[in-house]
């Protein structure tokens, strides 16, 4: 007996996948509210992307192409293992190419390839809720989102403001969504920030251990929070990726020996390819074949 | 020249064979049975299928073989596959005043009727490593006793005969069930004992504890801690009565609390439950005090701010999947948040020395 | 039970579903935008979309009202065969599903609480056609401006104004979906 065989598609049960896509259809009706749900327990660990592997389980087609990244690349081990279980219960085809891929799902990274129409992007959250690292009481959290009381988060950002001059945040930096939800787009780091407000794709955040989901419907409101004289700026590494040469995209810091040395390298290894394929080349690399 | 690490398909499955050998460990000592783990390993099945929300002691043992004696791994195993079984229905509520019992003690009375009944117990061994096992042998046979056939009613309703206890609410109503519905807070008492009874037996002995160390002090004494066998009965609809499916080992803890009273509820002794899964007494114990703590509200107590009597932070903190899962989860790659930390500390470094000369 | 109640459902439930779920999920996350919803044969007069939702969304946890014209013996028989799903009055339905004249006044159906404002219904309104004119349709999932030929544009601004709580719904027609989410902000033209 195979895999495909011994489990249903895409590994949940039926009624599992139903709920969770009343879930998913109830958050895309409300942006960047948290919906409750049973989430179940997956044969890979809390924290290791149970709510994104649910909710991908509970999108994916027969005809679905799939891509897996983490810290934005495919070939990190757990990006590995979720897309081996897809390729087994599922089924689906799988690629690397942002371009080519139907569902993406990623954690701490949204590609630097525009995703478009007919995209969907699962991200894997650890922890849902904006306020939580103020106000650890879910009760106390729920409350603050019914009443649109947000003025935690702004005094925590404008402490930060005083202590050090900007907001110190530099990952998990929370947006307003829609003009009303203030929304953890996961750890992505803030220059992926605006990447989220007016994407084509729809995007999907799924916290498997917290039992929450949520969504950004394509072309969504996704501001950054921030004040009038410290506006968010997206940053990352001044420099440009030593292997493409690429100036814009995110980038690795990697160490190259014990005296110090280092190199810049994009994240995004697919994007990174492309680039280099494409005749691309920074001073530390190499022509790629193909193109 | 870099080259950017590739290859984590080939490292995993290195990784999984190499597990696998160790797992098996050294080829000329005899390999484990299954059959070895539930009879010889019986407690570790016992919490296995208690925190993994399974009555398979077979399935069990797998798991705990599989998982080279790691009982997290083991439960996350259980439940893991607890998930993809089908619901095919649901048992009559168990009678516990039923149970075929292997042991049976009351700390607040020294006779009763049904009798106390020490059976397999650790408690008076000393605990002195016998070295007789550490050679193979034989184990002499226990002296038996013929069963008793009389009636071994609840303590506790010994009690509440006299209404010296507070009379616990019956009802019919299916109980709630956290592996299928998200969980709410505040929740219901046996939403509650369901994340208790499946909780970390450490984090739910510790709360225990804490409790009875003044952290929400509730003077708990066992009323009655039984072990034994259940009959698990269901109702076919076409027979229009229950049938027995099986029986299940059950351990069921129920506490006297010294209560003196509060502002709604009269003076009368009022009890902690706990019920798990095989013959796990620290667990059931550990359970019944958490339960009560945790009733603070429903009887007029003060919130004191202890930990136990905190509902969020017990019950969201109890399963030892979610936390194993989210604690190892650090070792996974962070890269791109570290890089936005390490780009965010040099730029304030920089502007901090830069503020700092300034100032000189 | 009539015989026709035991016909008409998936014959590949994890895959046709699943197909069905994504144009659903498509439908909704893209207001005013028609997706094709197929592989399902339910009785008159429920239209393939419709039956396709529900045998998509809806089980036995989710109580469903069938409005006016659509309570009819078949149709109560067939989701009860298909799905388990309870059949209740309007204020206590998850789903709907009728004509808009069956389902008014809309203002019975659930909008979910101020602190958990999924809890609300999700209706399915059966259209004569659909098609992408009328109404001037902003908000989430639609880039600049989407029409759709909805029943009515007051029941919709006012379960607007309630946001973030309303109903959501589904607007069926033949084969084919149209969503409507509570998020979508609705102009006369």
């Amino acid at each position: 007996m195979t895999d495909q065989t011994a489990y249903n598609f895409a590994y949940l049960d039926e009624q599992t996948k139903r709920m969770i896509r009343r879930a998913i259809l109830k958050g895309v009706a409300i942006p960047g509210y948290q919906v409750p749900f049973a989430s179940r327990e997956m044969p890979m660990p809390y924290g290791w992307g149970t709510g994104g592997v649910q909710v991908t389980a509970a999108c994916l087609v027969p005809e679905d192409r799939l891509k897996v990244i983490d810290q934005g690349a495919d070939d990190t081990t757990n990006a590995v293992s979720i897309r081996r279980f897809f390729q087994r219960t599922a089924g689906v085809a799988v690629t690397e190419a942002t371009a080519e891929a139907t569902v993406i799902q990623t954690r701490h990274r949204i590609p630097e390839t525009p995703l478009t129409e007919g995209q969907i992007l699962v991200y894997q959250v650890p922890i849902p809720e904006p306020l939580r690292f103020l106000e650890p009481r879910e009760t106390e959290t729920r409350k603050m989102h019914e009443l649109e009381d947000y003025g935690l988060m702004h005094v925590k950002l404008y402490e930060d403001i005083s202590r050090h001059g900007q907001i110190a945040t530099a990952y998990d930096y929370p947006v307003k969504v829609e003009g009303r939800y203030v929304m953890d787009p996961s750890p992505i780091p803030k220059f992926d920030n605006p990447k989220l407000a007016g994407n084509a794709a729809i995007q999907l955040f799924g916290a498997g251990r917290e039992q929450r989901i949520y969504a950004l419907p394509p072309y969504s409101e996704a501001i950054s929070l921030d004040f009038d004289d410290y506006p968010f700026a997206a940053s990352k590494a001044d420099h440009a990726c030593d292997l493409c040469a690429a100036p814009d995209s995110y980038l690795d810091e990697v160490i190259t020996d014990d005296q110090g040395s280092r190199m810049f390298v994009c994240s995004d290894t697919d994007f990174c390819a492309s680039r280099r394929k494409a005749g691309h080349i920074g001073p530390m690399g190499t022509p790629m074949a193909g193109g | 020249m870099y080259v950017a690490v590739k290859g984590g398909e080939k490292a995993i499955d290195a990784a999984h064979a190499w597990l696998a050998e160790e797992r098996r460990g050294d080829t000329s000592v005899a390999e484990l049975s299954v059959a070895q783990i539930r009879q010889q390993l019986a407690l570790a099945v016992n919490r296995v299928m208690a925190e993994g929300s399974l009555y398979d002691p077979d399935l069990a043992a797998l798991a705990i073989k599989q998982a080279r004696g790691d009982l997290i791994e083991a439960i996350f195993l259980i439940r893991a596959y607890r998930t993809t079984l089908p619901r095919l229905g649901a048992s009559t509520p168990l009678e516990t005043a039923q149970m075929a019992i292997t042991r049976r003690i009351s700390a607040t009375f020294k006779d009763l009727p049904g009798g106390q009944i020490l059976g397999p117990t650790f408690d008076y061994t000393h605990r002195l490593l016998d070295f007789k096992l550490a050679a193979e042998g034989g184990v002499p046979p226990a002296p038996t006793a013929p069963a008793s056939l009389d009636a071994v009613p609840h303590v506790t309703s010994l009690l509440n005969r006299d209404g010296l206890i507070q009379t616990e609410a019956e009802g019919n109503a299916t109980p709630p069930d956290l592996t299928r519905e998200p969980m709410e807070i505040p929740t219901t008492r046996p939403l509650r004992l369901q994340a208790i009874t499946r909780g970390d037996e450490g984090f739910i002995l510790s709360m225990a504890y804490s409790t009875q160390r003044g952290y929400g002090r509730t003077h708990a004494f066992v009323g009655e801690l039984r072990i034994g066998t259940v009959a698990v009965e269901m109702e076919i609809p076409e027979l229009g009565f229950s049938v027995e499916i099986g029986e299940v080992e059950l351990t069921e803890c129920e506490t006297v609390n010294q209560f003196k009273g509060s502002k709604t509820e009269p003076p009368q002794f009022t009890r902690g439950y706990g019920l798990v899964f095989g013959q796990t007494e620290r667990k059931a114990i550990a359970m019944s005090l958490v339960d009560r703590a945790l009733r603070w509200k429903e009887l007029g107590e003060d919130n004191t701010g202890a930990p136990a009597q905190d509902e969020e932070f017990v019950l969201m903190h109890a399963d030892n999947i979610q936390a194993t899962g989210f604690l190892e989860h650090i070792k996974l790659p962070h890269y791109v948040d570290f890089q936005a930390e390490l780009e965010l500390v040099r730029k304030l470094r920089r502007e901090a020395l830069a503020h700092g000369e300034a100032a000189e | 039970m009539t015989p026709e109640a035991l016909l008409g459902g998936f014959t590949d439930a994890p895959r046709q579903s699943a197909r069905a779920f994504r144009a659903a999920l498509e439908a909704m996350s893209r207001p005013g935008t028609l997706w094709p919803l197929e592989g399902a044969a339910p009785p008159a007069p429920l239209s393939v979309a419709a039956g396709v939702l529900i045998l998509t969304l809806c089980d036995g946890t989710t109580p469903l009202h069938l409005g006016g014209s659509y309570d009819l013996q078949v149709v109560r028989d067939w989701v009860t065969f298909h799905t388990g799903a309870p059949l209740v009055s309007a204020e206590e339905a998850h789903f709907a599903l009728g004509t808009w004249a069956d389902l008014m006044p809309v203002d019975r159906f659930a909008i979910g609480l101020p602190d958990y404002p999924d809890r609300a219904a999700t209706l399915i309104v059966e259209m004569p056609s659909l098609s992408a004119q009328g109404p001037r349709l902003t908000g989430p999932g639609i880039a600049v401006v989407a029409h759709l030929n909805l029943p009515e544009t007051a029941a919709f601004r006012a379960n607007r104004a309630l946001f973030p709580q309303g109903f959501d719904t589904y607007l069926t027609s033949g084969a084919h979906v149209a969503g409507l989410p509570r998020s979508t902000i609705v102009e006369a033209v």
